[in-house]
């Protein structure tokens, strides 16, 4: 059992990440990692809101009706991002501001519903829970490698802490304005993807068709 | 929204879980009560945290003032430099006279508009901010210097933009024409377009543009495309919002609006009458 429950945690973290194998959650990727401590924040509350509704769905998974299957998980999650929002805008003010509207576009992030089909529908609790946070983490790796990059290399510094002096105070670092853009984050994602399946070739897809070589009709 | 509770509730609940999954009884069942419980629980996350929520927004207020009339001290919290350096003062709308009608320290903009006691309709050709009903009565507040004379005048201004009211301070020099700063502390435009209302690089702009004309009428316009030096009346033009066109012009109407002479126009009459 802990030998499973250790691969149901660690599995989406490398081996079969959300975000750079499924591909999923890619818009709230690019959207809070300019900085750290937004990236964080939203790791923390999609883990959360992942964690819990992997649990409750498959709490009431034997008595969900399958004509209104995701209608009814959609609730269910939709409920938890709400706690979740209103909890940010009581404890953590200045956050909940600056992430603005991607706090409520958990709901509509892929992997929290892509778990919940996947797994939850299917699995007892507990073992629902620790899927949840294995993909929490796994998505939490990546924002956070991203936001690292960007906020390192886009405003020098770190959870807002100056870290490299920059040319407009006088220091030596002049910031890569385009890291502050969304575009620099699908570079690195994608960056991070290559690097990945380097290291392990067997997330590489086969490609769908095989190009042909050119060969000249010997006639 | 547990399974273990409804099956040790017994009786007709037991009954109705019994059914196949995909009878029409049950899926009603299922659908109004997976609604029920998410309502209580969102409803009392909302009803729970809500006077939280609005100490932190009073929070925020302050804090805006504070950035706009340029008092912040390192070292010093929001709310003390606002004890400090900033006088709230509550005044009439209708002819700029100093009134103590209501406590300006709890003056709430948002709650006075709905009040129709402490608010009055606007009709639709003068409502060129588009706030519907407009306080009788606004809070302002004044950054005085060393010798008592006026600094900056901090004034609240709203008015709708494309999604949403926006609410802002705008802060004048002592002068009483030229902008030193410009923000809104609420509203909810889209991100990375209207909401760039927020973007300090933005903001910077208004930083000494004029709001009056020479015949004392409020001229701001947001236009397309930058402006520089060589543009005519370039002090009176601030760059719009590219990709955001309604949120621009819904900032020049309450500009405009909040600055004539149904906004704080007598006011800002009177104190230069005063001044002679």
């Amino acid at each position: 059992m802990a030998n499973a429950t250790k691969k149901l945690v660690s599995a989406p973290v490398a081996d079969n990440n959300p975000i750079i194998l499924q591909v999923l959650g890619i818009c709230s990727a690019l959207a809070v990692t300019t900085k750290m401590s937004t990236a964080f924040t939203m790791c923390i509350a999609l883990t959360a809101v992942l964690c819990c509704s992997n649990v409750l769905i498959s709490m009431i998974r034997n008595h969900i009706p399958s004509s209104i299957r995701i209608i009814i998980e959609m609730t269910i999650v939709a409920s938890l991002v709400i706690l979740v929002d209103q909890l940010l805008k009581a404890f953590a003010f200045g956050l909940s501001k600056e992430l603005s509207v991607f706090v409520g576009l958990i709901i509509t992030n892929c992997i929290v519903l892509g778990r919940a089909e996947a797994f939850a529908l299917k699995n007892p609790p507990l073992p629902s829970f620790w899927d949840g946070l294995g993909n929490g983490l796994g998505y939490s790796a990546i924002l956070l490698i991203v936001g690292f990059v960007r906020e390192l290399f886009g405003s020098g510094s770190l959870f807002g802490v100056q870290i490299l002096s920059l040319a407009k105070d006088g220091g030596w670092y002049v910031p890569n304005g385009m890291m502050l853009l969304p575009p620099s984050a699908f570079f690195l994602i994608g960056l991070i993807i290559w690097a990945v399946r380097s290291w392990k070739p067997e997330q590489v897809e086969k490609p769908d068709f095989q190009i042909q070589t050119h060969r000249p009709e010997v006639s | 929204m547990s399974a273990p509770e409804k099956k040790s509730a017994g009786g007709p609940l037991a009954s109705i879980l019994a059914l196949p999954n995909d009878s029409a009884k049950k899926t009603l069942f299922m659908a109004v009560a997976v609604c029920l419980v998410c309502s209580v629980v969102v409803a009392s996350a909302a009803v729970g945290l809500r006077p939280i929520q609005v100490a932190n927004q009073e929070r925020d207020r302050i804090r805006n003032i504070v950035d706009v009339a340029g008092v912040a001290q390192p070292g010093q919290s929001a709310a003390e430099a606002f004890n400090e350096k900033v006088e709230p003062l509550l005044i009439r709308l209708e002819d700029g006279s100093e009134s103590d009608e209501y406590d300006v320290s709890t003056f709430d903009i948002e709650k006075a508009s709905k009040d129709p006691a402490m608010s009055r309709p606007l009709p639709k050709p003068e409502d060129k901010a588009n706030i519907k009903r407009q306080p009788t009565h606004m809070p302002v507040f004044i950054v005085r210097g060393e010798a008592g004379e006026m600094e900056r005048l901090i004034l609240p201004v709203h008015g709708a933009g494309l999604w949403s009211t926006l609410y802002g301070f705008l802060a004048l020099d002592g002068d009483l024409n030229t902008v030193s700063g410009l923000k809104f502390y609420q509203h909810a435009e889209t991100p990375g377009l209207g909401g760039e209302v927020d973007n300090p690089n933005w903001r910077a702009i208004w930083d000494g543009k004029m709001i009056y004309d020479d015949q004392g009428n409020p001229v701001i316009q947001l236009v397309k495309g930058s402006v520089d030096a060589s543009t005519p009346n370039a002090e009176h033009k601030i760059d719009g919002l590219a990709g955001a066109t309604l949120t621009s012009r819904g900032v020049e109407n309450l500009i405009n609006f909040w600055l004539g002479e149904d906004g704080y126009g007598p006011f800002i009459e009177r104190l230069k009458n005063e001044r002679g």
